[in-house]
Protein backbone atom coordinates (compact mmCIF):
# COMPACT_ATOMS: atom_id res chain seq x y z
CA UNK A 1 0.00 0.00 0.00
CA UNK A 2 1.59 3.61 -1.27
CA UNK A 3 2.01 6.47 1.65
CA UNK A 4 1.39 8.47 -0.81
CA UNK A 5 -0.46 9.05 -4.12
CA UNK A 6 -1.01 11.99 -6.23
CA UNK A 7 -3.48 11.38 -9.41
CA UNK A 8 -3.37 13.69 -11.81
CA UNK A 9 -3.13 16.37 -9.49
CA UNK A 10 -2.81 20.49 -11.09
CA UNK A 11 -2.37 23.86 -8.79
CA UNK A 12 -3.71 26.86 -10.87
CA UNK A 13 -3.64 30.33 -9.79
CA UNK A 14 -4.87 33.47 -11.60
CA UNK A 15 -2.38 35.37 -13.17
CA UNK A 16 -3.88 38.54 -12.76
CA UNK A 17 -5.05 38.45 -8.77
CA UNK A 18 -7.55 41.24 -7.37
CA UNK A 19 -7.26 42.45 -4.53
CA UNK A 20 -10.12 44.55 -3.11
CA UNK A 21 -13.49 44.48 -3.72
CA UNK A 22 -12.62 48.19 -4.80
CA UNK A 23 -10.89 46.88 -7.48
CA UNK A 24 -13.30 43.94 -8.18
CA UNK A 25 -15.94 46.35 -8.96
CA UNK A 26 -14.48 48.90 -11.12
CA UNK A 27 -13.41 45.78 -13.14
CA UNK A 28 -16.51 44.21 -13.10
CA UNK A 29 -17.93 47.48 -14.53
CA UNK A 30 -15.69 48.30 -17.01
CA UNK A 31 -14.22 44.98 -18.85
CA UNK A 32 -14.93 41.43 -18.82
CA UNK A 33 -11.52 40.43 -18.34
CA UNK A 34 -10.33 36.58 -19.18
CA UNK A 35 -9.13 34.73 -16.44
CA UNK A 36 -5.39 33.94 -17.29
CA UNK A 37 -3.86 30.86 -15.15
CA UNK A 38 -1.01 30.11 -14.27
CA UNK A 39 -0.20 26.64 -13.79
CA UNK A 40 1.95 25.54 -10.57
CA UNK A 41 1.77 21.85 -11.11
CA UNK A 42 0.05 20.62 -14.30
CA UNK A 43 -1.67 16.88 -14.23
CA UNK A 44 1.44 15.45 -11.86
CA UNK A 45 0.69 11.72 -10.39
CA UNK A 46 3.03 10.07 -8.39
CA UNK A 47 2.94 6.99 -5.73
CA UNK A 48 5.32 6.98 -3.00
CA UNK A 49 5.68 3.03 -1.41
CA UNK A 50 5.78 3.22 2.38
CA UNK A 51 9.27 3.72 3.71
CA UNK A 52 10.48 4.84 0.77
CA UNK A 53 12.66 7.62 0.62
CA UNK A 54 12.30 10.47 -2.65
CA UNK A 55 14.26 13.42 -3.00
CA UNK A 56 12.65 16.23 -5.28
CA UNK A 57 14.56 18.40 -7.54
CA UNK A 58 14.09 21.05 -9.86
CA UNK A 59 14.41 24.52 -10.91
CA UNK A 60 13.44 27.53 -8.32
CA UNK A 61 9.55 27.82 -9.21
CA UNK A 62 9.02 24.21 -10.99
CA UNK A 63 6.47 23.62 -8.30
CA UNK A 64 8.81 21.58 -5.89
CA UNK A 65 7.17 23.10 -2.79
CA UNK A 66 3.45 22.82 -4.04
CA UNK A 67 3.64 19.39 -4.34
CA UNK A 68 4.71 18.64 -1.24
CA UNK A 69 1.77 21.38 0.00
CA UNK A 70 -0.92 19.51 -1.92
CA UNK A 71 0.77 16.33 -0.46
CA UNK A 72 0.75 17.21 2.98
CA UNK A 73 -3.01 18.70 2.83
CA UNK A 74 -2.00 22.02 3.32
CA UNK A 75 -2.68 23.63 -0.45
CA UNK A 76 -5.81 22.01 -1.80
CA UNK A 77 -5.48 20.55 -5.74
CA UNK A 78 -7.55 22.82 -8.29
CA UNK A 79 -8.13 19.27 -10.00
CA UNK A 80 -6.99 15.70 -9.10
CA UNK A 81 -6.83 14.02 -5.80
CA UNK A 82 -4.01 13.25 -3.45
CA UNK A 83 -4.23 10.39 -0.92
CA UNK A 84 -1.92 10.18 2.33
CA UNK A 85 -2.04 6.82 4.68
CA UNK A 86 -0.77 6.95 8.11
CA UNK A 87 0.41 9.97 9.74
CA UNK A 88 2.37 12.84 8.11
CA UNK A 89 4.30 15.13 9.10
CA UNK A 90 5.31 18.46 6.94
CA UNK A 91 8.46 20.54 7.71
CA UNK A 92 8.32 23.34 5.13
CA UNK A 93 10.06 25.88 7.33
CA UNK A 94 12.02 25.73 10.29
CA UNK A 95 10.21 27.97 13.19
CA UNK A 96 7.08 27.73 11.46
CA UNK A 97 4.57 29.17 13.98
CA UNK A 98 7.16 30.67 16.55
CA UNK A 99 5.52 33.55 18.85
CA UNK A 100 8.07 35.68 20.18
CA UNK A 101 6.75 36.53 23.64
CA UNK A 102 5.85 32.88 24.32
CA UNK A 103 8.89 31.21 26.21
CA UNK A 104 10.78 28.28 24.33
CA UNK A 105 8.82 25.96 26.66
CA UNK A 106 5.65 27.34 25.40
CA UNK A 107 6.64 27.57 21.81
CA UNK A 108 7.38 23.79 22.25
CA UNK A 109 3.83 23.36 23.14
CA UNK A 110 2.70 25.34 20.59
CA UNK A 111 4.61 23.87 18.05
CA UNK A 112 3.68 20.31 19.12
CA UNK A 113 -0.23 21.16 18.38
CA UNK A 114 0.77 22.37 15.37
CA UNK A 115 1.75 19.36 14.15
CA UNK A 116 -1.40 17.37 15.72
CA UNK A 117 0.51 16.22 18.93
CA UNK A 118 -1.64 17.02 22.31
CA UNK A 119 0.18 18.38 25.91
CA UNK A 120 0.68 15.17 27.54
CA UNK A 121 2.51 14.06 23.54
CA UNK A 122 4.57 16.96 24.14
CA UNK A 123 5.40 16.53 27.51
CA UNK A 124 7.02 13.07 27.36
CA UNK A 125 9.19 14.62 24.51
CA UNK A 126 10.33 17.74 26.44
CA UNK A 127 13.77 16.43 28.10
CA UNK A 128 14.61 15.12 24.66
CA UNK A 129 13.96 18.86 22.43
CA UNK A 130 15.70 20.56 25.44
CA UNK A 131 18.36 18.30 25.57
CA UNK A 132 18.47 18.30 22.13
CA UNK A 133 18.10 22.18 21.46
CA UNK A 134 20.90 22.79 23.87
CA UNK A 135 19.11 25.82 25.59
CA UNK A 136 18.74 24.78 29.22
CA UNK A 137 18.17 27.38 31.25
CA UNK A 138 16.69 29.26 28.41
CA UNK A 139 14.02 27.41 27.69
CA UNK A 140 11.99 29.40 30.11
CA UNK A 141 12.38 33.12 28.75
CA UNK A 142 10.61 34.74 25.99
CA UNK A 143 11.85 33.88 22.61
CA UNK A 144 12.56 36.94 21.70
CA UNK A 145 15.83 37.24 23.65
CA UNK A 146 17.31 34.23 21.80
CA UNK A 147 19.70 33.95 19.53
CA UNK A 148 18.55 33.31 15.54
CA UNK A 149 20.69 30.04 15.91
CA UNK A 150 18.85 29.47 19.29
CA UNK A 151 15.64 29.67 17.19
CA UNK A 152 16.69 27.48 14.47
CA UNK A 153 18.09 24.49 16.82
CA UNK A 154 15.14 25.01 18.68
CA UNK A 155 13.11 24.27 15.69
CA UNK A 156 15.05 21.78 14.55
CA UNK A 157 14.74 19.97 17.79
CA UNK A 158 11.33 20.02 17.64
CA UNK A 159 10.63 19.17 14.27
CA UNK A 160 12.50 16.28 14.10
CA UNK A 161 11.24 14.81 17.27
CA UNK A 162 8.17 14.40 16.09
CA UNK A 163 7.52 11.32 14.67
CA UNK A 164 5.12 10.82 12.11
CA UNK A 165 5.43 7.74 9.55
CA UNK A 166 5.77 10.09 6.64
CA UNK A 167 7.77 13.43 6.53
CA UNK A 168 7.83 15.93 4.18
CA UNK A 169 11.11 17.94 4.53
CA UNK A 170 11.28 21.18 2.49
CA UNK A 171 14.86 23.16 1.76
CA UNK A 172 15.22 22.58 5.50
CA UNK A 173 19.29 21.16 4.49
CA UNK A 174 19.78 24.96 3.01
CA UNK A 175 19.40 27.00 6.80
CA UNK A 176 22.27 26.94 9.32
CA UNK A 177 25.92 26.30 9.87
CA UNK A 178 28.34 23.37 9.04
CA UNK A 179 27.52 21.61 12.12
CA UNK A 180 23.92 22.13 12.14
CA UNK A 181 23.73 21.09 8.64
CA UNK A 182 25.35 17.59 9.50
CA UNK A 183 22.81 17.25 12.47
CA UNK A 184 20.02 18.16 9.89
CA UNK A 185 21.71 15.32 7.80
CA UNK A 186 21.87 12.51 10.17
CA UNK A 187 18.98 13.18 11.51
CA UNK A 188 17.47 12.54 7.83
CA UNK A 189 19.26 9.44 7.61
CA UNK A 190 17.75 8.21 10.99
CA UNK A 191 14.24 8.43 9.59
CA UNK A 192 15.39 7.12 6.09
CA UNK A 193 17.11 4.05 8.00
CA UNK A 194 13.88 4.22 10.55
CA UNK A 195 11.74 3.00 8.03
CA UNK A 196 9.65 6.40 7.85
CA UNK A 197 8.55 7.47 4.54
CA UNK A 198 10.42 10.75 3.52
CA UNK A 199 10.05 13.17 0.87
CA UNK A 200 12.40 16.04 0.46
CA UNK A 201 12.63 18.47 -1.57
CA UNK A 202 16.54 19.90 -2.10
CA UNK A 203 18.84 21.91 -4.34
CA UNK A 204 21.65 20.24 -3.15
CA UNK A 205 22.17 17.05 -5.37
CA UNK A 206 24.68 15.12 -3.54
CA UNK A 207 22.18 14.96 -0.33
CA UNK A 208 19.64 13.89 -2.43
CA UNK A 209 22.13 11.28 -4.17
CA UNK A 210 23.19 10.58 -0.92
CA UNK A 211 20.16 10.10 1.04
CA UNK A 212 17.31 8.63 -1.35
CA UNK A 213 17.52 5.88 -3.69
CA UNK A 214 14.43 7.47 -5.83
CA UNK A 215 14.21 11.15 -7.05
CA UNK A 216 11.66 12.70 -8.92
CA UNK A 217 12.10 15.69 -11.32
CA UNK A 218 9.88 18.27 -11.58
CA UNK A 219 9.97 20.99 -14.68
CA UNK A 220 7.53 23.64 -15.40
CA UNK A 221 5.50 22.21 -12.68
CA UNK A 222 4.93 18.62 -14.74
CA UNK A 223 6.80 15.69 -13.97
CA UNK A 224 10.40 15.54 -16.23
CA UNK A 225 12.34 12.18 -14.40
CA UNK A 226 10.78 9.89 -12.15
CA UNK A 227 13.20 7.21 -11.21
CA UNK A 228 16.39 6.24 -9.93
CA UNK A 229 18.09 8.93 -7.94
CA UNK A 230 21.63 8.56 -9.45
CA UNK A 231 20.16 8.78 -13.03
CA UNK A 232 17.93 11.79 -12.20
CA UNK A 233 20.17 13.67 -10.64
CA UNK A 234 22.59 12.90 -13.75
CA UNK A 235 20.26 14.02 -16.24
CA UNK A 236 19.51 17.30 -14.32
CA UNK A 237 22.43 18.21 -13.95
CA UNK A 238 23.57 17.58 -17.76
CA UNK A 239 20.27 19.58 -18.25
CA UNK A 240 21.78 22.35 -16.07
CA UNK A 241 25.18 22.39 -17.90
CA UNK A 242 23.54 22.22 -21.37
CA UNK A 243 21.28 25.40 -20.31
CA UNK A 244 24.24 27.32 -19.18
CA UNK A 245 26.42 26.70 -22.02
CA UNK A 246 23.76 27.73 -24.54
CA UNK A 247 23.20 30.96 -22.67
CA UNK A 248 26.67 31.25 -22.14
CA UNK A 249 27.05 31.43 -26.07
CA UNK A 250 24.90 33.42 -26.77
CA UNK A 251 26.26 36.28 -24.42
CA UNK A 252 29.46 35.48 -26.20
CA UNK A 253 27.67 35.58 -29.08
CA UNK A 254 26.35 39.59 -28.25
CA UNK A 255 29.43 40.25 -26.74
CA UNK B 1 11.13 6.82 16.27
CA UNK B 2 8.59 4.50 17.35
CA UNK B 3 6.95 1.80 15.91
CA UNK B 4 4.18 2.16 13.87
CA UNK B 5 0.67 1.08 15.09
CA UNK B 6 -1.41 -0.66 12.66
CA UNK B 7 -4.45 1.49 13.98
CA UNK B 8 -2.84 4.57 12.44
CA UNK B 9 -2.27 2.70 9.20
CA UNK B 10 -5.70 2.94 8.81
CA UNK B 11 -5.51 6.55 8.52
CA UNK B 12 -6.35 7.93 5.17
CA UNK B 13 -6.94 11.41 4.10
CA UNK B 14 -7.69 12.70 0.72
CA UNK B 15 -7.02 16.33 -0.60
CA UNK B 16 -9.62 16.83 -3.75
CA UNK B 17 -10.46 19.52 -5.11
CA UNK B 18 -14.03 21.22 -4.27
CA UNK B 19 -15.35 23.13 -1.03
CA UNK B 20 -14.68 22.15 1.96
CA UNK B 21 -16.48 19.50 3.58
CA UNK B 22 -18.63 20.10 6.65
CA UNK B 23 -18.05 16.64 8.11
CA UNK B 24 -14.16 16.61 7.27
CA UNK B 25 -13.66 19.93 8.52
CA UNK B 26 -15.88 19.24 12.04
CA UNK B 27 -12.99 15.61 12.41
CA UNK B 28 -9.97 17.92 11.87
CA UNK B 29 -11.39 20.10 14.39
CA UNK B 30 -11.70 16.97 16.57
CA UNK B 31 -8.58 15.86 15.99
CA UNK B 32 -6.53 19.29 16.12
CA UNK B 33 -8.38 20.24 19.27
CA UNK B 34 -5.18 20.34 21.10
CA UNK B 35 -4.25 23.23 18.92
CA UNK B 36 -7.34 25.09 19.80
CA UNK B 37 -6.38 24.96 22.77
CA UNK B 38 -2.98 26.23 22.46
CA UNK B 39 -4.01 29.28 20.17
CA UNK B 40 -6.48 29.97 22.81
CA UNK B 41 -3.52 29.95 25.00
CA UNK B 42 -1.24 31.98 22.64
CA UNK B 43 -4.13 34.40 21.94
CA UNK B 44 -4.88 35.36 25.75
CA UNK B 45 -0.82 34.97 27.13
CA UNK B 46 0.35 37.32 24.82
CA UNK B 47 -2.23 39.79 25.30
CA UNK B 48 -1.97 39.57 28.99
CA UNK B 49 1.89 38.73 29.84
CA UNK B 50 3.51 41.97 28.64
CA UNK B 51 2.30 44.07 30.80
CA UNK B 52 1.04 43.33 34.56
CA UNK B 53 -2.08 44.99 34.51
CA UNK B 54 -2.70 43.37 30.77
CA UNK B 55 -6.80 42.19 32.08
CA UNK B 56 -7.17 46.17 33.57
CA UNK B 57 -6.52 47.45 30.30
CA UNK B 58 -8.95 45.36 28.38
CA UNK B 59 -11.55 46.30 30.61
CA UNK B 60 -10.89 49.90 30.88
CA UNK B 61 -12.06 50.77 27.50
CA UNK B 62 -15.63 49.50 28.29
CA UNK B 63 -15.49 51.06 31.71
CA UNK B 64 -14.23 54.63 30.22
CA UNK B 65 -16.59 54.04 27.45
CA UNK B 66 -19.79 53.95 30.34
CA UNK B 67 -18.59 56.23 32.08
CA UNK B 68 -18.51 58.47 29.59
CA UNK B 69 -21.95 57.40 28.46
CA UNK B 70 -23.23 57.49 31.82
CA UNK B 71 -22.51 60.95 32.21
CA UNK B 72 -23.74 61.98 29.10
CA UNK B 73 -27.35 59.63 28.81
CA UNK B 74 -27.90 59.23 32.18
CA UNK B 75 -29.45 62.66 32.29
CA UNK B 76 -30.79 62.35 29.35
CA UNK B 77 -32.77 59.01 29.90
CA UNK B 78 -32.85 60.02 33.59
CA UNK B 79 -36.79 59.42 33.88
CA UNK B 80 -36.51 56.17 31.46
CA UNK B 81 -33.62 53.67 32.70
CA UNK B 82 -32.86 53.88 36.01
CA UNK B 83 -29.45 51.85 36.97
CA UNK B 84 -28.06 53.39 33.38
CA UNK B 85 -24.83 52.05 33.45
CA UNK B 86 -26.78 48.33 33.92
CA UNK B 87 -28.53 49.49 30.84
CA UNK B 88 -26.13 50.25 28.53
CA UNK B 89 -22.99 47.55 30.04
CA UNK B 90 -25.32 44.57 29.67
CA UNK B 91 -25.76 44.97 25.85
CA UNK B 92 -22.40 46.64 25.74
CA UNK B 93 -20.21 43.59 26.57
CA UNK B 94 -22.68 41.53 24.32
CA UNK B 95 -22.03 44.13 21.32
CA UNK B 96 -18.18 43.92 22.23
CA UNK B 97 -17.79 40.46 22.18
CA UNK B 98 -19.73 40.58 18.58
CA UNK B 99 -17.21 43.62 17.10
CA UNK B 100 -13.77 42.32 18.78
CA UNK B 101 -14.58 38.94 17.20
CA UNK B 102 -15.55 39.75 13.88
CA UNK B 103 -12.90 42.09 13.86
CA UNK B 104 -10.14 39.87 14.99
CA UNK B 105 -11.20 37.01 13.22
CA UNK B 106 -10.43 38.85 9.66
CA UNK B 107 -7.25 39.87 11.34
CA UNK B 108 -6.03 36.71 12.45
CA UNK B 109 -6.35 35.02 8.59
CA UNK B 110 -3.47 37.70 8.17
CA UNK B 111 -1.52 37.14 10.89
CA UNK B 112 -1.91 33.22 11.02
CA UNK B 113 -1.47 33.34 6.73
CA UNK B 114 2.02 31.60 6.90
CA UNK B 115 0.71 28.99 9.15
CA UNK B 116 -1.80 28.08 6.75
CA UNK B 117 0.68 27.30 4.07
CA UNK B 118 3.01 25.36 6.00
CA UNK B 119 1.53 23.35 7.89
CA UNK B 120 -1.72 21.26 7.85
CA UNK B 121 -5.27 22.83 10.09
CA UNK B 122 -8.35 23.01 9.64
CA UNK B 123 -8.69 26.32 7.95
CA UNK B 124 -11.59 27.26 9.98
CA UNK B 125 -9.89 26.44 13.32
CA UNK B 126 -8.37 30.51 13.47
CA UNK B 127 -11.85 32.20 13.35
CA UNK B 128 -13.18 29.50 16.10
CA UNK B 129 -9.98 29.84 18.09
CA UNK B 130 -10.61 33.91 17.72
CA UNK B 131 -14.04 33.66 19.20
CA UNK B 132 -13.14 31.18 21.87
CA UNK B 133 -10.78 33.67 22.83
CA UNK B 134 -13.31 36.08 22.94
CA UNK B 135 -15.56 34.70 24.89
CA UNK B 136 -13.05 33.90 27.83
CA UNK B 137 -13.05 38.00 27.61
CA UNK B 138 -16.70 38.21 27.64
CA UNK B 139 -17.05 36.22 30.35
CA UNK B 140 -14.55 38.69 32.33
CA UNK B 141 -16.25 41.76 31.30
CA UNK B 142 -19.82 39.78 32.59
CA UNK B 143 -17.62 39.58 36.49
CA UNK B 144 -16.94 43.09 36.25
CA UNK B 145 -20.61 43.93 35.22
CA UNK B 146 -21.66 42.22 38.05
CA UNK B 147 -19.28 43.46 40.26
CA UNK B 148 -20.41 47.05 39.26
CA UNK B 149 -24.05 45.83 39.69
CA UNK B 150 -23.48 44.82 43.16
CA UNK B 151 -21.29 47.98 43.78
CA UNK B 152 -24.24 50.01 42.39
CA UNK B 153 -27.04 47.96 44.35
CA UNK B 154 -28.81 47.10 40.94
CA UNK B 155 -30.85 44.18 42.04
CA UNK B 156 -29.35 40.81 40.65
CA UNK B 157 -32.38 38.57 39.73
CA UNK B 158 -32.60 35.16 39.18
CA UNK B 159 -33.58 35.63 35.43
CA UNK B 160 -29.18 35.61 35.33
CA UNK B 161 -29.80 31.95 34.99
CA UNK B 162 -31.01 31.92 31.46
CA UNK B 163 -27.69 33.61 30.49
CA UNK B 164 -25.65 31.05 29.12
CA UNK B 165 -28.63 30.31 26.65
CA UNK B 166 -27.85 34.08 25.55
CA UNK B 167 -24.50 33.89 25.18
CA UNK B 168 -24.43 30.63 23.15
CA UNK B 169 -26.55 32.18 20.92
CA UNK B 170 -24.77 35.12 20.88
CA UNK B 171 -21.38 32.51 20.04
CA UNK B 172 -23.09 31.28 17.30
CA UNK B 173 -24.46 34.30 15.42
CA UNK B 174 -20.99 35.70 16.06
CA UNK B 175 -19.54 33.03 14.52
CA UNK B 176 -21.38 32.93 11.74
CA UNK B 177 -21.05 36.54 10.80
CA UNK B 178 -16.83 35.99 11.68
CA UNK B 179 -16.68 32.86 8.84
CA UNK B 180 -18.44 34.53 6.08
CA UNK B 181 -16.34 38.24 6.39
CA UNK B 182 -12.90 36.27 7.59
CA UNK B 183 -13.50 33.83 4.08
CA UNK B 184 -14.19 37.23 2.13
CA UNK B 185 -11.42 39.24 3.79
CA UNK B 186 -9.15 36.81 2.58
CA UNK B 187 -9.59 37.76 -1.08
CA UNK B 188 -9.92 41.33 -0.82
CA UNK B 189 -8.36 43.13 1.69
CA UNK B 190 -10.06 46.20 2.16
CA UNK B 191 -13.17 44.33 3.43
CA UNK B 192 -11.61 44.32 6.94
CA UNK B 193 -11.47 48.17 6.41
CA UNK B 194 -14.75 48.74 5.29
CA UNK B 195 -15.97 46.27 8.15
CA UNK B 196 -13.96 47.98 11.18
CA UNK B 197 -15.31 51.31 9.47
CA UNK B 198 -19.34 50.12 9.82
CA UNK B 199 -19.03 48.55 13.06
CA UNK B 200 -19.57 51.94 14.97
CA UNK B 201 -22.27 53.09 12.66
CA UNK B 202 -23.96 49.71 13.16
CA UNK B 203 -23.31 50.02 17.16
CA UNK B 204 -25.62 53.10 17.12
CA UNK B 205 -28.36 51.23 14.71
CA UNK B 206 -28.67 49.01 17.38
CA UNK B 207 -30.42 50.20 20.59
CA UNK B 208 -27.47 49.65 23.13
CA UNK B 209 -26.61 52.79 24.46
CA UNK B 210 -30.59 54.14 23.76
CA UNK B 211 -33.68 52.94 24.80
CA UNK B 212 -35.62 51.83 22.20
CA UNK B 213 -39.03 53.58 22.90
CA UNK B 214 -36.72 57.29 21.90
CA UNK B 215 -36.97 55.79 18.82
CA UNK B 216 -39.22 57.80 16.99
CA UNK B 217 -42.86 55.45 15.52
CA UNK B 218 -42.20 55.59 12.43
CA UNK B 219 -38.89 54.29 12.41
CA UNK B 220 -38.90 51.20 14.90
CA UNK B 221 -39.23 48.92 12.37
CA UNK B 222 -35.91 49.81 10.89
CA UNK B 223 -34.96 49.13 14.57
CA UNK B 224 -36.33 46.19 14.17
CA UNK B 225 -35.10 44.68 11.51
CA UNK B 226 -31.48 45.17 12.84
CA UNK B 227 -30.71 41.06 13.75
CA UNK B 228 -28.66 42.18 16.31
CA UNK B 229 -31.04 43.58 18.30
CA UNK B 230 -32.76 40.42 19.06
CA UNK B 231 -29.42 39.24 20.11
CA UNK B 232 -28.93 42.35 22.10
CA UNK B 233 -32.21 42.35 23.79
CA UNK B 234 -31.08 38.09 24.65
CA UNK B 235 -28.65 39.43 27.05
CA UNK B 236 -30.04 42.26 28.21
CA UNK B 237 -33.17 41.29 29.16
CA UNK B 238 -32.05 39.03 32.54
CA UNK B 239 -29.77 40.84 33.18
CA UNK B 240 -30.96 44.50 33.32
CA UNK B 241 -35.19 43.69 33.34
CA UNK B 242 -34.50 40.82 35.09
CA UNK B 243 -37.02 38.77 33.11
CA UNK B 244 -36.54 35.67 31.28
CA UNK B 245 -37.10 36.46 27.25
CA UNK B 246 -40.06 35.66 25.80
CA UNK B 247 -40.53 32.85 23.45
CA UNK B 248 -40.75 34.80 21.11
CA UNK B 249 -37.63 37.03 21.07
CA UNK B 250 -35.58 33.23 22.03
CA UNK B 251 -36.80 32.02 19.03
CA UNK B 252 -35.96 35.00 16.93
CA UNK B 253 -32.52 34.61 18.46
CA UNK B 254 -31.71 30.90 17.29
CA UNK B 255 -33.15 31.55 13.98
CA UNK B 256 -30.88 34.41 13.36
CA UNK B 257 -27.61 32.87 14.64
CA UNK B 258 -28.68 29.41 12.91
CA UNK B 259 -28.92 31.65 9.72
CA UNK B 260 -25.61 33.55 10.59
CA UNK B 261 -24.08 29.91 10.88
CA UNK B 262 -25.28 28.17 8.09
CA UNK B 263 -24.61 31.23 5.30
CA UNK B 264 -21.56 31.27 7.12
CA UNK B 265 -20.14 28.09 6.60
CA UNK B 266 -21.75 27.68 2.97
CA UNK B 267 -19.71 31.02 2.04
CA UNK B 268 -15.97 29.59 3.55
CA UNK B 269 -16.37 26.16 2.56
CA UNK B 270 -16.66 27.50 -0.95
CA UNK B 271 -14.05 30.13 -0.26
CA UNK B 272 -11.43 28.23 1.51
CA UNK B 273 -9.90 25.95 -0.89
CA UNK B 274 -8.50 29.12 -2.77
CA UNK B 275 -6.97 30.87 0.25
CA UNK B 276 -3.50 29.72 -0.24
CA UNK B 277 -3.08 31.58 -3.41
CA UNK B 278 -4.04 35.10 -1.64
CA UNK B 279 -2.56 34.41 1.93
Amino acid sequence: MNALELHAVSVRYRERKIRSLKEAVVRGLTARVRPEWFYSLREVSLNVGRGEAVGVIGANGAGKSTLLRVAAGITSPSSGVAITRGTIAPVMELGTGFEAELSGRENIFFNGALLGRTRADMRARLDEIIALSGLQSFVDLPLRTYSTGMVARLAFAVATTIDAETILLDEILAVGDAAFQRQCNERIERFVHGGHTVVVVSHDLDAVERLCPRAVWIADGQLAADGDAAEVVARYRAFIADRRSVRQSSAAASA
Amino acid sequence: MTSISPAILLLERRNAAGPLRLGGELRDLARQSSLLFELVHRDLTVRYKRSFLGFFWTMLHPLLLMLIFAAVFSNLFRFQTPHYETYFLSAYVAWNFFAQTVVNAMASMAWNGNLMKRVRVPLSIFTLSTAISGLVNLFLSMAVLLAIMIAVRAPLRPSLLFLPVSLAILFVFTLGVSLALTAVSVFFGDVREMVQAGMPALMYLTPIIYPMAIVPERFQWLVRMNPLMYIVELVRLPIYYGVVPSARITAGGVIVAAASLTVGWMIFRRLAPRFHAHL
